[in-house]
């Protein structure tokens, strides 16, 4: 759907402020950023977060009376999807050293060290091999390696100021001294980074950094990564087995408390299968189709908390979860693209924000967190009600990509990117001359599962990494940390799960006892509603045709 | 902010969704589309934003005996469609080790022989949903120029639509990845920053400055945050920052 009549005269009030701002921008003379003082109440009375009624406390489990979003509640203070007196543990469907759930970044990352660390790996996956929010990450990946002007000290303390100086300070150590060996370690497997003719790698800035160490291969970064590390766990075919259409519902512990294994629902077959392992890596990512607080989600159709449900009913304790990543940059219009990414990366080079007068209300490299809020206030009539209308009655403001034709030369939005290029002009856009209407949209789970530095939880046997862990990346994640926590921390789980193994391969019998006692707890706690979880798929069917869907368990319905 | 589900109700269009018709919002994307009707995808949906190759889907419309195609998260329906989503295709893959290839477009065709019998027909390119130029891309592979193969493919998505199409039985997706995991690797320098940064890593050069920061008060850190010099925006690479202690 190219722009109506009625948002191109809008457009209009762009192009008119457009070509000082630019001479502007050209002259560094910036739209001055909040102080850190000023960010506070900007985010206390904009940020969806802080919203009353949108949280409450779990009554059940390792972190009750953490009050968190409503909607990770719900499926936290919900009953195991099947019935653990029903499942044959005693004779495994597959057998394997290291059992990997979750085939995104993290889970590929970790089955490709764990294999090269010799041991025998399985990969099981709810959808495809590399379906997962790291295909869907555009803008870059953070890591401090140009030798003079930055190091690991400055990048340590940009992801603190970013995550409100809460962030656990052992995994933030680790992620920024191994950054530069993730990204070496990317670079030799062929993954096509933006580079200078010398080999010299492209860097940007984004969101809350003091220097300029976005790396990017164009506007697919994420895609790019992990289309790579799939295709190198493909050359792995005698050491990683992957499973697909297989979603993990429960893990499995044995008498010591040691987790061994993991029982798989088969999406197409309907059958329960277990799988026997000496150790386990939880890589199931973050939760954006949970729809917290009903916000559009740029998310994966996969991304529903699985894992976190499932080591929850086990005991690995939670956090961070209080704060919920929503990106600034979302399209709201077209319709049919709502919610869709528009990479921090626009505004890493130089594009503005603007309100419905074509001015500036925000500087465009405030954190996250930060920049959310203020363009909620901008578009909220309770703030400033100086939002853009779309032709659905919802709001927006303009991110105005054509700047960085001006700034950086003719070509540059359709070269540097090209994946949102082609998108819009699919609908009769040209985001080279005409600016993009965007809105916060819900992008990232900022906590999870805690782990310590080396990927371990609280439970022998548990590892976690990327989304579903916590701590990293504190109350708010910076741009560009994301692709890198699944790459630093997913290679360290596998290295070590591969280590466990070595050590322990003396697993007693498996059991699914803290499945029931955690079912009884639900029940104990007075919990009536009768949910049960992990979700494993949305469900955006017409509530029409689903209430005439009278099976219980019709086959396509899976809640 | 709605989910997806409720989007407002427009006219209805009919489509033929594997020959089976359904009344839906002419508005929507044949994703969405699908699940207006009743669906809940578990194959052949993934990003549901264009970039995974979940989704690729095949159609005809009425009056017209083309082919067409499109991913399903990117497609509005059309009335009267005929569609299938097609979200596997066979295809084989060669295996190799990164470290024992040179980037040569003779390693290309020894894991690949068969691209010699492309026949340049084109309909891989006619079959792509993300407008990709297959048929160059195997011309520049077949012709060794792998940097080519590389650059030309960089936006490939492998649902497979290209293979389902050719006549000479390609598996055109494997071929790109390889080309392009091959030029970055070999065809373009490493980037020595990295490798020299790597080292200093290792030989300790940071552990100190860091755990002097670890353990630095909350209010402490705020100030050193609040104090740290800027990059300028439009400042070119050779930059260097007045403090140079930790750099």
């Amino acid at each position: 759907m190219p722009y109506p009549e009625s948002l191109k005269k809008l457009i209009e009030k762009v192009e008119a402020t457009r070509p000082a701002r630019v001479e502007r921008k050209k002259n560094d003379k910036e739209f001055p950023p909040l102080k850190l003082e000023e960010r506070e109440p900007v985010l206390r009375n904009f940020h969806p977060d802080f919203i009353e009624g949108t949280r409450r406390e779990i009554k059940v489990g390792p972190s009750k009376g953490y009050s968190i979003s409503n909607e990770v509640v719900d499926i936290l203070e919900a009953k195991s999807r099947m019935n653990p007196d029903l499942v044959n543990l005693s004779e495994p469907d597959f057998e394997t050293d290291v059992l990997v759930i979750g085939a995104g970044g993290a889970g590929t990352a970790a089955a490709i060290l764990a294999a090269e660390n010799g041991a025998k790996v399985m990969i099981a996956t709810k959808l495809r091999h590399g379906d997962a929010n790291t295909m869907m990450a555009e803008g870059g990946i953070q890591a401090a390696d140009k030798v003079g002007k930055d190091s690991p000290y400055y990048h340590y303390l940009d992801i603190l100021g970013g995550g409100h100086f809460v962030n656990d300070p052992e995994l933030v150590y680790t992620i920024v001294q191994n950054a530069p060996d993730a990204l070496r370690w990317l670079e030799g497997l062929g993954t096509n980074f933006s580079k200078f003719e010398d080999g010299k790698m492209k860097t940007m800035h984004g969101g809350g950094t003091c220097r300029k160490r976005m790396h990017y291969a164009a506007d697919i970064t994420g895609a790019e990564i992990m289309k790579t590390i799939r295709d190198e766990a493909r050359n792995h075919t005698d050491m990683i087995d992957v499973i697909e259409f297989c979603p993990a519902v429960e893990i499995a512990l044995d008498d010591q408390g040691r987790c061994v294994g993991a029982v798989l629902y088969n999406l197409e077959t309907a059958e329960y299968l277990f799988v026997k392992a000496m150790a386990v890596i939880m890589a199931t990512g973050g939760s954006g189709r949970l729809h917290i607080q009903g916000f559009m989600t740029t998310n994966h159709y996969g991304a529903t908390a699985d894992g976190l449900v499932m080591a929850y009913r086990a005991g690995v304790p939670i956090s961070f979860l209080h704060t919920v990543q929503y990106h600034p940059t979302g399209v709201v219009f077209p319709e049919q693209a709502e919610g869709i990414l528009i990479t921090e990366k626009f505004r890493g080079a130089g594009a503005n924000v603007l309100n419905v007068h074509g001015e500036q209300f925000v500087y465009e490299r405030e954190p996250r967190d930060v920049e959310a809020a203020c363009i909620i206030r901008e578009c909220s009539p309770k703030g400033r009600g100086n939002g853009v209308p779309t032709p659905t009655g919802k709001f927006g403001v303009w991110l105005d990509s054509p700047m960085i034709d001006m700034l950086k030369g003719e070509g540059t939005v359709r070269k540097e990117f090209p994946g949102k290029h082609i998108l819009f002009r699919r609908f009769g856009i040209d985001i080279s001359t005409e600016p993009m209407l965007i809105h916060p949209t819900l992008h990232y789970q900022n906590g999870g599962l805690d782990i310590n530095n080396q990927c371990e939880t609280n439970i022998p046997g548990l590892y976690a990494a990327g989304e579903v862990s916590a701590g990293i990346h504190g109350e708010n994640r910076l741009m560009g940390n994301s692709l890198l926590d699944v790459i630093v921390f997913g290679r360290i789980a596998g290295t070590q799960a591969a280590g466990y193994i070595r050590e322990h391969d003396d697993a007693g019998p498996a059991n699914l006892d803290h499945v029931k006692r955690y079912n009884k707890e639900v029940e104990a706690a007075g919990i009536k509603e009768d949910r049960i979880a992990p979700m494993i798929l949305p469900d955006y069917s017409n509530p029409e045709v689903r209430e005439k869907q009278l099976t219980k368990d019709y086959f396509g319905t899976l809640s | 902010m709605t989910k997806p589900s409720e989007t407002t109700v427009d006219e209805l269009v009919p489509i033929f969704f594997m020959g089976k018709k359904y009344d839906v919002p002419a508005s929507l994307t044949i994703q969405k589309a699908l699940e207006y009707a009743g669906y809940q995808h578990i194959r052949g949906c993934g990003c549901r934003g264009g970039v995974c190759g979940a989704c690729g889907t095949v159609y005809r419309l009425p009056d017209s005996y083309k082919l067409q195609v499109g991913l399903a998260c990117q497609t509005v329906v059309q009335p009267g469609m005929h569609l299938m989503i097609m979200p596997y295709y066979p295809g084989n893959r060669s295996t190799f080790d990164i470290e024992e290839l040179s980037g040569t477009g003779a390693e290309v065709a020894a894991l690949y022989p068969e691209i010699f019998k492309c026949i340049g027909c084109n309909s891989c390119s006619q079959g792509c949903p993300m407008d990709i130029d297959v048929m160059h891309y195997m011309a520049q592979a077949i012709r060794g120029d792998i940097a080519g193969a590389a650059e030309t493919s960089f936006d490939c998505i492998m649902c497979g639509l290209c293979a389902s199409r050719c006549p000479a039985e390609e598996v055109q997706f494997n071929v790109a990845i390889l080309a392009r995991r091959l030029n970055a690797r070999y065809g373009i320098p490493r980037a020595k920053h990295l490798e020299e940064r790597v080292k200093e890593i290792t030989d300790g050069k940071f552990d100190e400055p860091l755990r002097n920061l670890m353990s630095k008060s909350k209010e402490e850190l705020k100030e050193l945050y609040k104090s740290r010099e800027a990059e300028p925006q439009m400042t070119e690479e050779d930059w260097t920052p007045q403090d140079a202690r930790y750099v």
